[in-house]
């Protein structure tokens, strides 16, 4: 059984349909790169997985828990995959620390002083422990990214979806925040990204998903993909016509 | 005839301004308890209840405070119920302070950004916890500038309790004119006491706001 398990998902926004009957399974550890034309449906697609979008047909479930629309099966499906935004969104009124310990105290019910070790560990992994008592706004865009990465990890979900995490970036911050996220698939984290980095997606992605009119148009390894274009849509993307 | 020295005025006066200062002060408190309620209301998820809320506070700023005096005051007089004017006074400001504290705080929990609440979400915090945790006390940061400005306008408010025979500063006024025959002064005097419990609250907001703003500059 795959890890996260998305079939036949359909979405609509009125009258508009964005996911058009999509089919993918994920493995444990693979890192999946999303790409496609804005409008196409993929940041839609990440968002249905932890449900900040309700489907309107078929299924989705991350290591055998289903997606539904109440809470308390939302709740154990975000227990089990974390979600990296492109605003970072992180908690302006809480330090660096408190965004990261927060959620583990309040959902997962943990001690402050485990919260604050595993804060202190997370905050390292992704190389700002110094700044555990700096605020937001305290901290340049690619390191308010990186505590939205140790906040997520805090919750040790087994998949992360990151929605164009780099999109928001000057160009000189992205690196720090690729250079994270690369780290996590080095040690088996399993990763959804919707990205634009396709250097990235080439170099770190196990497979590459490009995404045309709210269908998966084509999926394969990055060098299929990207060298090996089957579609004329994909290579028009590509600018390869 | 009583010669009146302005210290008997003032004195006066100063006596009725503790009226005035205590019914600004539970009309803002008790307002300020039942807007939380129909805040609640507002932005909860019960569709009846923010229905509810929503018609009240349109009801309610949708009509001058004379009028909702008035009915306090003589509409249970017509079913037979005695109702002071004091009662009516702090029940009828109570029941308008609310429906615009409501409205303030409405304002600034939708102020909050979408993503705080999809963020909280995806951490898996439910609505109660998103509320307390996240999203409540980023509001009232915002909305501690607009209420104290609003406390402003609950005092000046007050004056029109006078209407239904009150006796707060206002009603004193009148009635020390009637007395005195001296209207430009008491008046004078009357306008300065408002102005004395008035200007530090704007003044205080003021600041608040520059002070808080100040706070959330990388915003």
């Amino acid at each position: 059984m795959s890890l996260i398990e998305i079939t036949e998902v359909r979405k609509s926004f009125g009258a508009n349909e964005v996911l058009k009957g999509i089919n993918l399974d994920v493995e444990p550890g693979e890192v999946i790169a999303i790409i496609g034309k804005s409008g196409s449906g993929k940041s839609t697609l990440l968002r249905c997985i932890n449900g900040l979008e309700n489907i309107d047909s078929g299924s989705i479930s991350v290591a055998g828990a289903q997606l539904q629309p109440d809470e308390i099966h939302l709740k154990a499906l975000r227990l089990k995959v974390g979600m990296i935004f492109q605003q970072f969104n992180l908690f302006p009124h809480l330090t660096a620390g408190g965004n990261v310990m927060l959620s583990q105290m309040v959902v997962k019910k943990t001690a402050k002083p485990e919260a604050e070790a595993m804060a202190h560990k997370m905050l390292e992994r992704v190389g700002l422990a110094h700044k555990f008592d700096a605020y937001p706004d305290e901290l340049s865009g690619g390191q308010q990214q990186r505590v939205a990465i140790a906040r997520a990890l805090a919750m040790q979900p087994i998949a992360l979806l990151c929605d164009e995490i780099t999109s928001a970036l000057d160009p000189e911050l992205v690196s720090e925040v690729l250079a994270v996220v690369r780290e996590l698939a080095a040690e088996g984290m399993t990763l959804l990204m919707v990205t634009h980095e396709m250097k990235f997606a080439r170099d770190v992605c196990s497979r590459v998903v490009f995404m045309h009119q709210g269908r998966a148009h084509e999926i394969g390894p990055p060098d299929a993909v990207f060298s090996n274009p089957k579609t004329p849509e994909l290579k028009q993307f590509l600018g390869m016509l | 005839m009583i010669e009146f020295s302005l210290w008997d005025i003032l004195r006066n006066l100063l006596l009725a301004t503790r009226w005035t200062v205590l019914l600004s002060l539970v009309a803002f408190i008790g307002g300020g308890l039942v807007g939380t309620l129909l805040l609640f209301m507002r932005i909860g998820k019960r569709r009846a209840l923010r229905l509810f809320a929503r018609y009240y506070v349109e009801l309610f700023q949708g009509t001058p405070l004379l009028m909702q005096l008035f009915l306090a005051f003589f509409g249970l007089g017509l079913f037979g119920i005695d109702v002071p004017a004091w009662l009516a006074a702090a029940v009828a400001l109570i029941l308008w302070t609310a429906a615009f504290l409501a409205e303030i705080w409405r304002g600034c929990v939708e102020a909050i950004a979408r993503g705080q609440w999809e963020a909280s979400s995806s951490l898996g915090m439910g609505y109660v916890q998103q509320m307390r945790y996240v999203i409540l006390p980023q509001a009232l940061r915002i909305a501690i500038p607009p209420t104290v400005g609003f406390s402003v306008q609950v005092i000046k408010a007050t004056a029109l309790t006078s209407i239904i025979g009150f006796v707060e500063l206002s009603k004193a006024g009148t009635m020390v004119t009637n007395a005195t025959f001296q209207p430009f002064t008491v008046y004078g005097l009357v306008a300065l006491i408002y102005f004395a419990l008035c200007w530090p609250l704007s003044k205080s907001s003021q600041i608040l706001e520059r002070k808080l703003n100040v706070a959330h500059r990388n915003h």
